[in-house]
């Protein structure tokens, strides 16, 4: 195991080297909220937050996405065919990336690069992405991404591992695409492999440490699908919902889109969009029908589907990561640990 | 065995960025021009639509079963998922009947001869083909739920294929004799003697009528053959019908491994990707739409 050592000095210099060969991402402060963006040119991350309102995931999949271009102009030959369009899958890098949100990567992937089906929009881009990874030491209340399966230093779905030792930056070098990112930074000084790994560890203790909450998943598996859906208490954990989807928005795990064509003049494009389960219009049928036309019926899809129907389908534990941004967005203060916890215990 | 072969077409034509194949864009549809409209009821509200590929090569990878979908995209309005009512013995066309209901469908029925529009498939899987070999087939519709039941009918009667199916019984049902879709073919397979059709109409004053008036379900038990492990029962129809057919057939002793349906859901992706038309974990799309009611009774009712 490798590990490197950065001055902060040397920060900024490694990050304007790599402008070069990289499209640099990171956490910015925008009005009031951090984000994830595209840097500008000489612009650093700043790793002064805890974490990003919205999830990165738009780094690897954009919350709006042209798929084809068309023209409806009948004097061009290919008039109402729809045609690819040329697209930026040159590297990218996404530096400031918690280990949580970094996780939910992996965790959408059996979705959008299943053995029948790929998606080459998500494909492409995750692969073009360096997950830089900006290890937690001060884990917030509503984090319980050690329940979930992931943790403050975890490094599944991460490149390298950022580490702030207060003086210097540590990375930990977890992949050879990693390895390619610090060469084109100039980043190199090695330091004693044992030594920072002991170091990382004992940061990594005391920040697990404070993660306090405790969510049991354990039993998720073991529970039959219709007895879970037909439990008693979906009616009063959807009381207080009002629908508004910042869960899902705001979810790094939460994937689903809606397809649709817009034209200007001749000029048209299909782009595809986030969607949410939490609309009525999601599932309405062309007849009137709609199979999830209550608000309970939708609240009980978003907590099945993240914590039982995914559990199920690709046993890779739940679809969740525990970044806790739905709970501490959610307006009504509906608690998805909570949820979790009726779901698990059900029935005994 | 078919399953696994539909699989393994899909992965040979598919992605592998890492070994730098050209990607193939499976939310790219196939250009095709519409070769005919045909009006198919009286309420006009019901047209078929024959396409034809504009790359003659697009065809033989839209190679397709019996009881699939498809996506039919129109450029500017978007995308619908449609049964394929062709059959695939049928060469040279594809055949979706449409249902006038919302914003793309009112757009393609505005749509003439000759325009041009896009298709994405095939999707979903198929009726059980290599199960029901050798059996004995009872197909029962109602309205325009009868468009992949047509796929099948066409499909069973090809020369070909007909030794390979036992009896062939067919029970199709619409409000009134204006409302049934391909009425030439009926009469046609009405006149067959390797099939027995039961075609009815649930009211009508027109004295010629000589086929039967009733419900779908009042016919299926008058005419359907008892349930046995060689008897297979297709249903697709209306909710309505649905509910009153499943007694029947509960009474003529078909067992729930032997009933099989095909679901609607609105869709998007077409391939399991956009999460919108799940059933508990399996997506209509993909893992449907065709269950039996066996599987149908282990998943949530939510549909």
């Amino acid at each position: 195991m490798k590990f490197i050592k950065i001055d902060k000095e040397s920060w900024a210099k490694g990050l304007e080297r790599l402008d070069d060969s990289f499209r640099l991402f990171g956490p910015v402060k925008q009005d009031k909220f951090h984000n994830f963006k595209e840097l500008d040119k000489g612009e650093l991350p700043d790793l002064s937050l805890l974490n990003t309102r919205l999830s990165p995931k738009s780094v690897v999949y954009p919350q709006s996405e042209v798929m084809f271009e068309y023209t409806l102009d009948e004097n061009k030959e290919d008039h109402h065919i729809l045609k690819e369009i040329d697209k930026d899958y040159s590297p990218r890098a996404v530096i400031g990336i918690r280990p949580c949100d970094a996780k939910a990567f992996l965790v959408v992937k059996p979705n959008f690069d299943a053995p029948e089906y790929k998606d080459p929009y998500w494909i492409k881009s995750y692969e073009a992405t360096t997950f830089v990874g900006y290890a937690c030491d001060t884990p917030c209340s509503t984090c319980f991404c050690t329940p979930a399966g992931c943790g403050p230093f975890h490094e599944e779905g991460l490149d390298l591992l950022l580490v702030d030792t207060n003086d210097h930056y540590l990375i930990k070098v977890i992949t050879e695409k990693g390895e390619n990112f610090l060469s084109a930074a100039g980043w190199g000084a090695e330091v004693d492999a044992d030594a920072a790994s002991d170091q990382i560890e004992t940061m990594r203790h005391t920040a697990e440490a404070k993660i306090t909450s405790r969510v049991s998943t354990d039993e998720l598996k073991d529970k039959n699908i219709t007895d879970l859906f037909e439990a008693s208490f979906w009616e009063e954990a959807a009381f207080a919902c009002i629908n508004c989807g910042t869960c899902t928005y705001a979810c790094p795990t939460c994937w689903c889109f809606d397809i649709q064509d817009e034209t200007y003049g001749y000029y048209g494009i299909r782009m595809r969009n986030w969607d949410s389960c939490m609309y009525p219009l999601f599932t309405l049928h062309g007849s009137g029908h709609n199979p999830r036309d209550t608000k309970i019926q939708r609240v009980r899809q978003r907590f099945m589907h993240k914590l039982k129907y995914y559990v199920d389908k690709y046993e890779n534990g739940i679809q969740c990561v525990g970044c806790g941004r739905c709970i501490r967005l959610c307006p009504v203060n509906i608690d998805i640990r909570r949820v979790c916890e009726l779901m698990n215990s059900y029935g005994g | 065995m078919e399953v696994d072969d539909f699989i393994l077409i899909e992965q040979s034509s598919m992605v592998n960025s890492k070994r730098g194949i050209k990607v193939q864009n499976p939310y790219l549809p196939y250009p095709v021009r519409i070769d005919e409209i045909i009006t198919e009821t009286e309420d006009k509200n019901l047209k078929t639509f024959k396409l034809v590929f504009i790359n003659p090569d697009d065809e033989e990878k839209f190679a397709y079963k019996a009881g699939q979908f498809a996506e039919l995209s129109v450029a500017g309005k978007g995308e619908i998922p449609i049964g394929i009512a062709s059959s695939p013995t049928e060469k040279g066309f594809l055949m979706f009947t449409v249902n006038k209901v919302g914003l793309v469908t009112s757009y393609l029925h505005a749509m003439k001869a000759g325009d041009i529009m896009g298709i994405r498939g095939p999707m979903g899987n198929w009726y059980p083909w290599d199960i029901m070999e050798g059996k004995n087939v009872v197909i029962i519709g109602g309205g325009f739920a009868f468009t992949t039941l047509r796929s099948s009918i066409v499909y069973m009667l090809d020369p070909a294929n007909r030794p390979k199916f036992n009896e062939l019984h067919v029970i199709y049902g619409a409000r009134t004799p204006g409302m049934l879709l391909y009425k030439d073919e009926l009469a046609e397979w009405e006149k067959r003697d390797d099939m027995n059709m039961h075609i009815t109409v649930d009211a009508t004053d027109d004295p010629d009528w000589k086929y039967n008036i009733g419900f779908v379900p009042t016919i299926t038990d008058q005419e359907a053959p008892p349930g046995d492990a060689d008897t297979y029962a297709i249903v697709c129809g209306p909710p309505i019908m649905i509910k009153f057919t499943q007694p029947v057939l509960d009474k003529l002793n078909y067992s729930n491994d032997h009933i099989i349906m095909s679901l609607e859901m609105r869709m998007k992706c077409g391939i399991g990707i956009c999460g919108r038309c799940n059933i508990g974990k399996e997506f209509v799309c993909k893992d449907g739409p065709v269950f039996t009611l066996d599987q149908l009774n282990m998943m949530p009712k939510e549909y």
